[in-house]
């Protein structure tokens, strides 16, 4: 390092009380900007899990459908429709509402109900227990062990319930890859037997699935499916719409953006101030290394330095406080909804560096502005 | 060697315009030689921080010109007048000036980092200087532990360390005691002067006037005159 560094590096450190507080203030608003936008992350995650855990290339629905459980059931005619479009391989349809289940004890719980094409059983989960094809089975539904599971009393294979006044019979259970953000249990079962025993209107196809021949083909299928008035979306499309819904249409989104400014302004002014004050305390000293010869660059090299050395630390402690919260809270509770994600990190550093720059701008201002002139006359 | 180390010729400094414009100092002009320490002695407010200023290198005057070794600072580039302060110029200050949050060492040792020496042999030299001034033991200290005077041999240490030729000290005794001061700059003319240095010291100390080899007065932002201190002229 050079010695010019090695002491900035000195006059910052060596003065424990206003480095800590340069440290906590940096730590805490990465903490917290951190905390907020995970939070949202995992939220947001959460409430595309359907769309993840069903896995299909292309979903159609109708264009109002913002968020994967309220869907707006189609008609047939947009099935066969689909099946004719150049370039699909296949395309079923998927059923998708919320029934209430029986429990043995007699309590009702709602849950969501995913029913598979007869034929394919295309989207199906993959199962910890029993076997697929039992689900032709009569009255068989395959329940989900996420970690709404135990709402249903933790059924085993064979176990019953009832729905709708219909008998159910575990036959297998399932693990999917993200669960969901309503916290209630999903079943699955197939197409037919979901709209016989859920009462449903005229049309009962929730979403089509697509599986188109080759990844070019998705342009055309999606302008096809356009012409019949709906909406034919990639996962990450779908994805992408339901985040933009939670993000824009509800409150969430914009409680997020202000407690994440709050967050930042909060570390900013804290550590921006005790910047300041760190540098008007040094100005002296810093109008006295003018005097002896540095020249201009210099300084600014030592404030940028001392700047990006401590949000830089203050980044690290506050992503490690972050994560050590988030792994505590987990054990607790496991299905707490956060998760750190690059996007989340590149983001928090990116703040921590406006607030460098800022901090660091000020001081150099006011370095530049010394005049040895001034330490002379004393 | 002997000769001139710094001429000033003409120099003319104001501050404010129009109603508010003081100026401080009107069309001085001297020179400093090697060898020898020049005294400028003057009531308060006569200009003497101001004249200083201008021919160390940090205050840019209105008109005139400085020559250190032969060159016009004030023609030169900002930068480049920083590397001639830092490569020919040492500095006391009144209130010395040292950094507090490094040792006494770190302290000496500034000037030489500025020069790019390494980290290690700039704390070696330090400790030379340091063990000239007096005050090897307290290395490692911070300079608040020390009493005035040492502060003050700190600073001389500081400004001797990368070997100037010129050493410019503005009231270098005014927040010492007599006898303190009186030490200091006995030391600095025992110690430090050599015939290839030359010590300019601002001073209102009469206390220490003895050690003066030349002593230019000031007056209202003139130069009113020289007096030469027969004693040493032998
Ligand atoms: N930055 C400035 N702005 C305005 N006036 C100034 C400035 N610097 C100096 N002066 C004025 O210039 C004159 C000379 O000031 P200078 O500091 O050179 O005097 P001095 O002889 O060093 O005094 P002292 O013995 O009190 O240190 C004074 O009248 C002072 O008020
Ligand atoms: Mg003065």
């Amino acid at each position: 390092m050079p010695g010019i560094l090695k002491i900035a590096l000195k006059l910052l450190i060596n003065d424990r009380s206003k480095f800590t507080a340069l440290l906590v203030g940096i730590t805490f608003a990465v903490f917290l900007m951190v905390m907020m936008t995970s939070m949202f992350s995992g939220i947001l995650t959460r409430s595309s899990s359907s769309v993840y855990n069903i896995g299909a290339k292309i979903w159609v629905m109708d264009p109002a459908v913002n968020n994967a459980t309220s869907s707006i059931p189609m008609p047939d005619y947009v099935l066969s429709a689909a099946r004719s479009i150049k370039g699909v391989r296949y395309a079923v349809p998927l059923y998708f509402g919320t029934a209430q289940v029986k429990l043995k004890d007699g309590t009702y719980q709602a849950t969501t109900v995913v029913g598979l094409d007869d034929a394919t059983l295309y989207g199906r989960p993959e199962l910890l227990e029993g076997n697929i094809n039992d689900i032709y089975a009569d009255n068989a539904f395959i329940v989900v062990k996420d970690a709404e599971y135990s709402k249903l009393g933790k059924p085993g294979v064979g176990n019953e319930f009832e729905i709708n006044d219909h008998r159910g019979v575990v036959v297998g259970l399932a693990k999917v890859a993200s669960s969901g953000l309503f916290g209630i249990p999903t079943i699955y079962t197939t197409y037919s037997r979901a709209i016989t025993y859920i009462p449903s209107t005229r049309f009962t196809t929730s979403y089509i699935l697509i599986e188109p021949k080759r990844e070019n083909d998705i342009p055309a299928i999606q302008q096809e499916i356009g012409k019949l008035g709906y909406q034919a979306l990639t996962r990450d499309q779908f994805v992408g719409k339901i985040s933009d819904f939670y993000t824009f249409k509800t409150g969430m989104g914009m409680n997020i953006l202000l407690m994440t400014t709050i967050s930042f302004v909060v570390g900013l002014s804290i550590s921006g101030q005790t910047f300041y004050t760190f540098i008007l305390e040094n100005l002296e000293k810093f109008g006295a290394l003018k005097a002896i010869g540095a020249r201009s660059n210099e300084l600014i090299a030592m404030i940028l330095f001392q700047a990006s050395f401590t949000s830089l630390i203050g980044y690290g402690l506050g992503v490690g406080a972050a994560s050590t919260f988030m792994i505590l809270a987990r054990l607790r509770m496991p299905d707490y909804a956060a998760q750190i994600t690059f996007v989340i990190l590149g983001f928090a550093l990116l703040m921590v560096l406006v607030i460098a720059s800022v901090s660091s701008y000020i001081g150099v201002r006011k370095v530049l502005q010394i005049q040895p002139f001034d330490i002379f006359r004393g | 060697m002997s000769g001139t180390a710094i001429s000033a010729e003409n120099l003319v400094k104001w501050f404010g315009e129009g109603e508010a414009r003081t100026v401080a100092v009107r069309d001085a002009s001297f020179a400093a030689e090697y060898g020898q320490i020049l005294y400028i002695v003057g009531p308060s407010g006569s200009g003497k921080t101001t004249l200083l200023s201008m021919v160390s290198g940090i205050l840019k005057p209105n008109s005139g010109s400085v020559i250190v070794e032969g060159e016009d600072i004030w023609g030169m580039s900002e930068d480049r007048i920083a590397r001639i302060r830092l490569n020919k110029i040492g500095f006391v200050f009144q209130d010395y000036h040292l950094f507090p949050r490094l040792t006494t060492a770190e302290n000496v040792a500034v000037p030489l980092i500025l020069k790019k020496m390494n980290w290690n042999q700039a704390l070696n030299v330090a400790l030379e200087y340091l063990d000239i001034v007096g005050l090897k033991e307290r290395a490692q200290l911070p300079p608040y532990k020390l009493s005035g005077g040492e502060q003050q041999r700190v600073a001389i240490a500081r400004a001797i360390a990368g070997q100037p030729d010129i050493l410019i000290f503005d009231e270098p005794t005014a927040s010492l005691d007599g006898d303190t001061g009186r030490k200091i700059i006995e030391f600095v003319k025992a110690k430090i002067l050599d015939e290839k240095r030359c010590i300019i010291i601002v001073t209102h100390d009469s206390r220490i006037y003895e050690y003066a080899d030349t002593i230019m007065k000031m007056e209202d932002g003139k130069i009113i005159g020289f007096e030469k201190n027969h004693a040493h002229e032998k």
